[in-house]
């Protein structure tokens, strides 16, 4: 990754009141800028979420429903390869914070989130970078099995790599490809030419 | 949606015909309540007492169908009524399966024709699948979750089941109808008619979004209202 004099935060957070005091906090401090702002997760910001290339969002989970919350994390993923750090404004359950990469509270001093936003960058680091908006030969590879069915562990198995590698893999082409789903993925790769239909339970 | 259209806050005393200009998709809405065109100037609370329909449940799903971030008042929801809107649910289902669906499956058709037999196969076969799963889900609701909330209207609470127990999984269905736009719009080949991709792509679009406001009014208004009941 390119070296920039700041990071890129975007800020998903009902309260402007909230959201403009951490876009001043972090302003003075320089490290990080606020490019963003979204008040919501409706259709309209998922595309900007994609399209902004954020280094950080923060979020406030409210902004999930109950049933929701657990699994928001992972909707973020879908769409951005940012560090998520959840920003603290209601009571949460451990089960629930430690899907992100940070914690902030509404109470820490701005040292202290400077810091916690460095650590989520830190811990995003390690993931398997996946440049540019085509597939990679791996991917198509990974793709492939994922069409004939295979399973993470067999398609890890296979080409003697960790299943979590598997799963990053799998992401990059959701992100990549926008579908999400097995059957969606076979049509892709049968459409694509990457696997011929007898080959294939059709 | 919020941005493009004025905020109006919905009220008995509007007309039918102003309500329809603020948010024409509510063509959809009065279809599935039986209320039909031609009602002159007659306000909502006019048509909704003629045809007897319980006019805050009406209210309720309007501001929900018109404004993203619409969230029910206490009041409203306890003035409405659970039968009315698992009826909307109800006919929302049919539309979905009997026009819905049959409209984008002849889009599909007339969309692939150019395309080869093998390409053809594969689409139509995503779509059966899609439709499928959506059928499948559906039956749930209409033959466990409605006539739960049917009989405890007429108050019989069957112990053995509540709406809690409702947990649903839309994710699946969204996904899928994502994806078929997804291939649509990006991968199909280029031999496949502009126009009718267009209109396949509309059509796609328009019952996401369709069916996105049906989940909110089963989660945000049905749900609640339901557990109010049961307490």
């Amino acid at each position: 990754m390119m070296k920039t004099s700041h990071r890129k935060v975007l800020l998903i957070i009902p309260s402007q009141i909230v959201a403009r005091g951490i876009e001043a906090v972090l302003a003075e401090h320089g490290e990080f800028r606020v490019e963003g702002i979204l008040t919501d997760l409706s259709h309209a910001s998922e595309a900007r979420l994609r399209n902004m290339d954020a280094d950080v969002i923060i979020i406030d989970p409210v902004v999930f429903d109950y049933v929701s919350r657990m699994t928001g994390r992972s909707r973020i993923a879908e769409h951005s390869d940012a560090a998520v750090v959840a920003l603290k404004t209601i009571p949460m359950e451990e089960e629930q914070t430690r899907h992100y990469d940070a914690v902030i509270s509404m109470y820490d001093d701005p040292v202290a989130v400077v810091k916690k936003l460095r650590e989520s960058l830190a811990a995003r680091e390690e993931t398997p970078e996946s440049e540019g908006h085509d597939l990679s030969q791996r991917e198509k590879e990974i793709l492939v099995c994922v069409a004939k069915g295979m399973l993470n562990k067999e398609i890890a198995d296979h080409y003697n790599i960790s299943i979590h590698t598997v799963i990053t893999h799998r992401k990059n082409i959701t992100r990549k490809t926008g579908i999400k789903t097995v059957a969606g993925l076979t049509v892709y790769a049968l459409l694509n030419n990457l696997i011929d239909s007898n080959s294939i339970d059709f | 949606m919020t941005t493009e259209i004025q905020r109006i806050v919905f009220s008995e005393s509007m007309k039918l015909a102003d309500l329809i200009d603020v948010n024409f998709k509510l063509l959809n809405v009065l279809s599935r309540m039986g209320i039909g065109l031609g009602f002159g100037e007659n306000t909502i609370q006019e048509v909704c007492a003629r045809q007897g329909i319980n006019l805050n449940s009406f209210l309720l799903i309007c501001n929900i169908y018109t404004y993203d971030d619409y969230i029910p008042s206490a009041e409203l929801l306890s003035g409405a009524d659970p039968v009315t809107i698992v009826e909307y649910l109800h006919n929302s289902h049919s539309f979905y399966l009997d026009k819905e669906f049959a409209g984008l499956e002849k889009n599909l058709k007339s969309m692939v024709e150019p395309c080869s037999e093998k390409q053809k196969k594969i689409v139509a076969r995503f779509f059966e699948d899609y439709k499928t799963q959506v059928e499948k889900h559906f039956s749930y609701e209409e033959e466990v979750v409605f006539p739960y909330v049917r009989a405890l209207k007429e108050g019989r609470h069957q112990a053995s089941y509540t709406i809690d127990q409702f947990e649903e999984n839309h994710s699946n269905i969204d996904e899928t109808l994502g994806d078929l736009k997804n291939i649509v719009m990006k991968y199909l080949p280029e031999t496949c008619d502009t126009v009718m991709r267009n209109e396949a792509l509309y059509r796609i679009y328009r019952l996401g979004e369709d069916l996105e406001k049906h989940t909110i009014i089963e989660d945000s208004v049905l749900i609640p209202m339901v557990n109010r009941m049961e307490a």
